[in-house]
């Protein structure tokens, strides 16, 4: 049986919450200029002993439910930005079985040229390619990653005194500045309009399920904790791989033993990877080409075709009235929002396939055709039971699954009109997109790799994410800037040359530890 | 497939020369100079693969005994074609000879003077177990297909630039059908009738169902000759026998599962060099190959186990899946299990569509049992339980291991870039739909829609 979570105090609150009521953030980019100053803030942030009081620290999960939290300060650190803190060697050790995991360890972008073809992976090619980046792609790394959160009108006052606690340790070599999103209510929109946030995977805290029994033949929403955090069961009943130390490493006794390897420290319990992508979102260029295209309803119906939801509200295409999906509800709005699978439109007549919800998360279940009886499930299980064409052609989403906590950033006007009015806004603006994950390549790179980028995607060919791809063509040629928009009458279904809407600007991999391994980093003498 | 010991000293020049055949990272210029794939019209895939096993040493842990330094460094040449492979070879051998002499001038005793074709036939291995992805379907018909499908994409947007044509095809699809017809007809591309299946393959296919048949019959025997109680008996007898058997093997299979040393602890993860090397191949196409190589655990009963399981491979596969999947998998285009050196080590060798993790996602949550039942047997195999369960279900050591054993295959060709198997079949539906004599109005829609 899976462990629950319960050490709250230990893990950093952004897992368990995006800080929706902090209305305003922002992202400081850091490099270490002076080591001890820079272990002398962290220790003070995570409130050590003797060190210096601040009025702000390290808000962990714990903190969520005590109170309401005015303010919130989140720290991960990049591979780099751990070797300059001196963290002990062998976790970055070629070979080792208990360092950081190889994607972590390279980052996000490898140094030009890309030689194992990462970057060709991700779709960081073309104008996405590193090379063209503004931050990130070595030597543009950064060390460490400071979020800040704050409520409306208190962000300012707020960086401004962390930035000068930080100045004896640290360089800030960037502050990615967020917009407060045009909001009505709750909701919250991304630049092109729509609301963001609406689905994500429930943690499952408190362990109350078994992954991998016949209840994962129908999709779930109820995720594994270890999918989101290292140190506890994943969805295939084990622990993912993470930096583990020995006990002499860490004379202080901080860090807590490793469940599942006797005699070894686990250094990433409690602690997640956060992935980190810079996404500048053409936002005339999108309201243009879809009301040029679907002049009908100045567009809005094609954009709600390329991203699966509808404009107003943030309403699937599909209809939503599945209440028994596992962690969906019992809330009526969720419920209504995200009580759906795809398996009522199988030919993407509703939702079409390639739209980028339908992409990001398919909603499939562990073998398609979901509970029947034994026998049908033996013939499906041996591929002899003859099915749909794409049977089978998408991964069981609860594999694959992230936790977003992105930002939008740029102008707050409403830019739809403003573009339709003839008047695109001056300013850049995009997505801080941010997601959280166990396993970096099984997670936000399979998402990225296989089912955003991938031009065969669920069958179909010549097209990728309508919003999100780089429209670059493939070997031999082939084109990768259509979208498909299945009909009834069977053609005219086809969409070809969309231009790039959202253009990657920077991005990394981090590591975000728990606070214990915050302590464990601030007092590590690193001698060795 | 031909394989035969290089000299090791010569392993890094051999490198250099197979890469001079790529024009971009582990991809082969169909008209490289030294064997121009394109000019084989048959020829599916094709690759050249340096079979320098890194895990050798793994076999330390079963004693000294089980070692073996001085194992050969194989160069293999794999090729998947349509029809006989032994004719294959012979035009290979007119039409690339000089190209050839010079790659296997690195192989041990070869004699550039000698009989080229003989000497390849002299090392050409069987493989225990070939898969392939849709028995006769061949090359012409793929490149033909996908020429047809492009030209009617084009006849289709030109129709429906056209307002009147789109509205009166509106409630008429047929209108579109019958004019694409007619344009195929004068302006091509022109479609060669499908080839019948190479006559081995129906007869192997033949000969499979008639053991079949005979085995069902014998089965049946003592129900047809004997009276009910006495064919009871002889069924009870036989299952009582095949039980023990089972059970003899089981207890065999569990001993061997539970006490066999472990290489795993502690665990070997791949290195980052190895891992950047296969990276650097990989994901040019949509489609990639995978080369794998490892050691059979020492003694007969691994090698027992696995000749069988790989025997009932070759028979089943194209009885069971014939076109499309290969159990719950879609992506492999062809797959051959070869044992080498005597049954000491084994080789696995694929061609599949997508990256390298969604293929092993497949393996992992799709058919964890039949990479046990196959590679079960393997030195450094995640533990399994009873050949079905544990292995290829414990995630992230089983794609450490298949990693490590993976192999940089230095030349890889694929006759027919851009296309995955879903657009082959896509293709070929799209041809039947032209050919077919009538078609429902809701089958024509079905049909438009795929182009
Ligand atoms: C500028 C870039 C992007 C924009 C404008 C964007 C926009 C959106 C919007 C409006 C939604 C629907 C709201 C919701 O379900 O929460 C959504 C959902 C989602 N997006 Fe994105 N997104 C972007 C980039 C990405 C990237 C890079 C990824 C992952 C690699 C991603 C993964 C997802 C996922 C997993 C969902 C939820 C799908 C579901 O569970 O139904 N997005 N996105």
């Amino acid at each position: 049986m899976a462990q629950p979570v319960r050490e709250y105090q230990d893990i950093q609150g952004i897992v368990r919450s995006g800080y929706g009521r902090l209305e305003e953030a922002s992202f400081l980019l850091l490099r270490i200029t002076n080591l001890s100053e820079a272990k002398a803030w962290l220790a003070a942030v995570v409130e050590e002993p003797g060190a210096e009081k601040l009025s702000y620290r390290v808000t962990h999960a714990g903190h969520l439910s005590e109170s309401h939290q005015e303010r919130a300060l989140q720290i991960a650190f990049s591979a780099p930005g751990l070797r300059r803190l001196r963290a002990p060697e062998e976790l970055f050790q070629d070979g080792s079985i208990n360092n950081f995991p190889r994607e972590f360890r390279l980052g996000i972008a490898a140094e030009d040229p890309d030689p194992e073809g990462r970057s060709r992976r991700l779709g960081d090619i073309g104008e996405n390619a590193p090379s063209n980046w503004e931050w990130g792609a070595p030597p543009e790394t950064p060390d460490v990653l400071v979020m800040l959160y704050a409520e409306a009108g208190c962000l300012a006052a707020f960086q401004q005194m962390v930035m000068a606690d930080l100045a004896l340790g640290f360089e800030v070599f960037r502050v990615l500045g967020t917009a407060k999103a045009a909001e009505e209510g709750d909701t919250r929109r991304e630049p092109f309009g729509f609301v963001d946030g609406i689905s994500q995977p429930e943690i499952d805290w408190g362990a109350k399920r078994e992954p991998g029994t016949g209840a994962d033949l129908e999709y779930g929403n109820l995720i594994a904790a270890g999918e989101f955090l290292l140190g506890y069961q994943n969805e295939y009943g084990l622990f993912t791989k993470r930096p583990l130390l020995d006990p002499a490493r860490d004379p202080d006794n901080i860090l807590a033993p490793a469940a599942d390897v006797p005699g070894q420290l686990d250094l990433g319990r409690n602690g997640t990877y956060l992935v980190f992508r810079h996404l500048e979102q053409d936002v005339s260029g999108f309201w243009s080409f879809v009301s040029k295209k679907s002049p009908g309803n100045q567009g809005v119906d094609l954009a709600e075709a390329m991203l699966g939801r509808r404009l107003s509200t943030g309403d699937p295409l599909v209809t939503a009235s599945r209440a028994e999906i596992r962690g969906v509800g019992p809330d009526a709005l969720d419920i209504r929002q995200n009580g759906f699978t795809y398996e009522p439109d199988p030919e993407g007549l509703t939702c079409p396939f390639g739209a980028h919800i339908r992409r990001a998360n398919p909603r499939t279940a562990d073998m398609p055709g979901g509970k029947q009886g034994l026998i049908s499930w033996l013939l499906r299980a041996l591929g002899l039971k003859r099915g749909g064409p794409r049977d089978d052609l998408l991964s069981s989403s609860r594999f694959h699954r992230i936790i977003r906590r992105g930002r939008p950033y740029g102008a707050v006007i409403d830019h739809r009109e403003s573009v339709l009015r003839g008047k695109p806004p001056g300013v850049a603006s995009g997505i801080y997109f941010i997601s959280l994950n166990a396993n970096i390549s099984r997670q936000f790179e399979f998402i990225q790799n296989a089912w955003i980028v991938n031009a065969k995607f669920n069958g179909m060919d010549g097209e990728t994410d309508p919003l999100l791809g780089n429209r670059v063509p493939s070997l031999g040629n082939h084109v990768t800037d259509g979208v498909s928009l299945p009909q009834p009458s069977g053609w005219g279904q086809r969409l070809a040359g969309l231009p790039q809407f959202v253009t990657v600007r920077g991005g990394a991999y981090f590591f975000l530890p728990s606070l214990r391994a915050l302590r464990f980093f601030a007092r590590q003498s690193g001698t060795g | 497939m031909v394989a035969a010991p290089i000299v090791p000293s010569g392993e890094a020049d051999l490198r250099k020369l197979l890469l001079t055949m790529n024009d971009s990272p582990g991809t082969a210029d169909p008209n490289n100079p030294l064997v121009p794939f394109g000019v084989f019209d048959t020829l599916h895939f094709a690759r050249f693969v340096i079979l320098n096993d890194a895990t050798l040493s793994d076999l330390s842990v079963f004693g000294p005994e089980a070692e073996f330094p001085d194992a050969p460094i194989y160069l293999a040449f794999l090729g998947d074609c349509d029809g006989s492979a032994d004719f294959l070879l012979a035009d290979f051998v007119d039409r690339a000879g000089d190209g050839l002499r010079k790659i296997f001038a690195y192989c041990d005793g070869f004699n550039p003077n000698g009989d080229l074709l003989q000497w390849m036939r002299s090392h050409s291995v069987k493989p225990a177990a070939n898969y392939v992805n849709w028995i006769g379907r061949t090359v012409l018909q793929i490149r033909e297909e996908a020429a047809l499908h492009e030209a009617l994409a084009k006849y289709l947007t030109e129709y429906l630039a056209d307002r009147s044509i789109r509205d009166k095809a509106k409630d008429q699809p047929r209108h579109i059908r019958d004019a694409f017809v007619r344009a195929v007809d004068e302006n091509g591309p022109r479609l060669t009738p499908p080839a019948p299946t190479p006559l081995g393959w129906q007869i192997r296919r033949l000969i499979s169902i008639l053991a079949a048949v005979a085995a069902a019959f014998i089965v049946a025997l003592p129900l047809l000759m004997l009276s009910a109680g006495a064919a009871l008996l002889v069924y009870g007898a036989v299952l009582l026998i095949i039980s023990a058997a089972l059970a003899v093997f089981l207890v065999h299979l569990r001993r061997h599962e539970t006490t066999d040393p472990d290489v795993q602890s502690p665990p070997k993860p791949p290195s980052d060099e190895h891992l950047a090397e296969l990276g650097k191949l990989q994901d040019h196409d949509v489609t990639n190959q995978y080369t794998a190589f490892g050691s059979f655990k020492p003694g007969p009963f691994p090698r027992w186990t696995t000749t069988v399981i790989w025997w009932l491979v070759n028979l089943a596969t194209p009885i069971l899946y014939p076109r499309g999947n290969l159990a719950r998998i879609k992506t492999i285009h062809f797959a051959r299990w070869v044992f080498l050196d005597g049954k000491r080590g084994g080789l696995f060798a694929s061609n599949y569509d997508g990256s390298s993790e969604s293929y092993m996602d497949d393996f992992v949550n799709k058919v964890a049992f039949g990479l046990n039942l196959t590679f079960g047997q393997g030195v450094g195999y995640p533990r399994t339980r009873f050949l079905l369960w544990g292995g290829a279900e414990r995630e992230q050591e089983f794609k450490d291991v298949q990693r490590r054993h993976a192999l940089p295959t230095e030349v890889w060709y694929k006759a027919y870039p851009g296309l995955t198997l879903i657009d082959i079949a896509r293709n070929a539906r799209i041809r039947q739909g032209l050919e077919r004599k009538t078609m429902t109005e809701t089958e024509i829609r079905q049909w438009l829609s795929e182009i």
